[in-house]
């Protein structure tokens, strides 16, 4: 088994190259004047704001609404990384482990229907 | 490990329905002159040469950059790339050498250090997610016991990198475009991952040729399709169109690009990207878009088998023809409907997906118990497939009504300009 796992190791070496061998390429080209080389410039390093220089900073405030949606993840995810050893186990659990799955979903639900009625889900108050 | 490997062709390395064949012969020759370590390298070079000249990179070059372009072009009536060679067939070669020449800015009070780091972080879970894809009965780069979680696990890590790339640019409009990314992708990723675990509550535990299946493998699904001659989309249709939905969200694909919306964020997250940098993040979206296919039609559409035809056909040509078609549902849908805006999509996520998938756990759970009492009768999973489809038309069409939508009291649009009481003569008296 863990011999496969070697072979998704070596994989990341050859995915690691394989951008790297793209960016270094496209970095040497203009060593070759394949490439034209960047001259420095102003306007042209500024950051690009639909043609007028920048006002202020850059990382602004964002929606506090994120934060809910985050969190609801965080809830869920969590629930079903549970859920897939029971789904995998499934024949030998029987019924009492469907029943036990069940309420764990149907606890679950309650949870995103509560948030729903809080307005979580909402983006405007 | 346990997996039942099935020999559907001969073991002659010159046959080419089953090319693991060559690969095998090439390893038994090496093993006798070379030391373990260099044979176990080489089999993971041979591995991943095979899978990407054979499956990835022409898919890639020739679906996902020609194909999909040209596709889109006759959508919206016009020719596509037609100048570049034969029916503009090197277009994609010209762009990725424009793209390797191309002048590559980066902004003056950017992160530069993460600027670069991001592109390669994105391009790696591209690469990795094909680890274990099954191509075929013994073409499995990595047959990993956990492969859906695998999947899974690697393929929600390009959100960081995107969030990466978004803060690193120092604008205002990438990180507006990060953050709805992470957003709308951590929404989609429930569903999407609640859908899964429907075709794994189907799949797991049933019995093959004597053994049980291990459920949370890829090739274990498949060999479930083939056992049973039925697909797991005719058991999970509502799983599979959840999946499809939340994928095309995660990706950025057009119904659902809000991350990248032109006509509100400039370029998104890519505002501040050019050269090959903004190359990288271009080609790997079609790579995930691919693998995201390949996932699909192992999960849901049976892999490499098909009724029997596996025997005759290559397996692996089975399978990259039912990618390919899977993949043309993402240019169609991109092709044809508008951009969705950004809390409608948020509540589509947690108000329509999620219900809907829970459901859909129960649903199957339920029949996978009456299924194992009844000691796995073949004929049983048809009546499912029958009832499941039934009541799943009947479950999106009620919760879309309970959510409010009302079908007989939208405005039927006219179709022609004519139905509408259109076509007024210039100078006639409605034109004053």
């Amino acid at each position: 088994m863990l011999y496969e796992y070697g072979h998704i190791g070596i994989l990341v070496i050859i995915a690691l190259v394989f951008p790297l061998g793209a960016l270094v390429t496209s970095w040497a080209f203009q060593y070759v004047k394949i490439r034209p080389t960047s001259q420095p410039d102003p306007v042209r390093d500024d950051i690009y704001e639909c043609g007028l220089r920048t006002e202020g900073p850059s990382l602004v405030q964002f929606n506090f609404r994120y934060y809910y949606i985050a969190l609801l993840f965080v809830l869920f995810d969590v629930e079903v990384i549970f859920l897939f050893p029971w789904a995998r186990v499934f024949d030998k659990v029987g019924w009492q482990g469907y029943f036990e799955g069940m309420a764990f979903i149907g606890i679950l639900s309650l949870g995103i229907l509560y948030a729903w009625r809080k307005r979580a889900l909402e983006w405007k108050l | 490990m346990s997996i039942p490997v099935l020999a559907l062709a001969t073991d002659h390395w010159y046959d080419l329905r089953d090319l693991a064949n060559i690969s095998d012969a090439i390893l038994d020759g090496a093993d006798k002159v070379l030391p373990f370590g260099i044979v176990y390298v080489l089999a993971a070079l041979i591995g991943f040469v095979a899978s990407f000249l054979i499956f990835v990179l022409p898919s890639q070059l020739y679906l996902g950059v020609y194909g999909e372009r040209k596709i889109i072009g006759r959508i919206q009536s016009r020719y596509g790339p037609n100048r570049v060679g034969p029916f503009g067939l090197l277009q994609p070669i010209a762009d990725a050498v424009k793209l390797l020449t191309k002048e590559a800015l980066t902004p003056k009070e950017s992160d530069r250090a993460v600027m670069y780091v991001a592109p390669i972080i994105f391009v790696m879970p591209a690469v990795l997610i094909f680890a274990v894809i099954p191509f075929g009965p013994r073409m499995v780069f990595a047959n990993v016991p956990v492969s859906l979680l695998y999947f899974m696990a690697i393929s929600s890590l390009p959100v960081i990198a995107t969030f990466m790339a978004g803060w690193s640019a120092n604008n205002k409009y990438s990180l507006f475009g990060a953050m709805r990314i992470v957003a709308m992708a951590i929404s989609y990723e429930v569903p999407l991952v609640m859908a899964l675990l429907g075709a794994v509550v189907v799949t797991s535990g049933a019995p093959y040729a004597g053994d049980f299946l291990n459920g949370l493998a890829l090739q274990d699904m498949v060999l479930w399709s083939r056992e049973f001659h039925i697909w797991v989309v005719f058991v999970q249709p509502l799983a599979l169109v959840i999946y499809f939905i939340c994928v095309s969200a995660e990706l950025n694909r057009t119904p659902t690009d809000i991350a990248e919306a032109e006509s509100e964020i400039v370029a998104g997250y890519l505002t501040e990207y050019s050269g090959m940098k903004w190359g990288l993040f271009y080609g790997m979206d079609i790579g995930y878009a691919l693998g995201a296919s390949a996932f699909a039609a192992t999960v849901f559409l049976g892999g490499w088998t098909f009724f029997g035809l596996e025997k005759w056909v290559p397996p692996w040509m089975i399978f990259i023809g039912k990618t390919h078609l899977f993949y043309f549902l993402f240019i169609w849908t991109r092709g044809t409907l508008p951009r969705l805006r950004s809390d409608q999509l948020m509540a589509f996520a947690w108000k329509f997906l999620l219900p809907l998938a829970l459901f859909n756990i129960f649903l199957v759970a339920t029949e996978r118990m009456i299924w194992s009492s009844q000691d796995y009768a073949k004929g049983l999973i048809y009546v499912f497939a029958v009832v499941n489809i039934a009541v799943s038309i009947a479950a999106v069409y009620g919760w879309a009504r309970f959510l409010g939508y009302r079908p007989e009291n939208t405005p039927v649009r006219p179709r022609l300009v004519k139905n509408a009481g259109g076509y007024i003569p210039v100078g006639s008296e409605a034109n004053r």
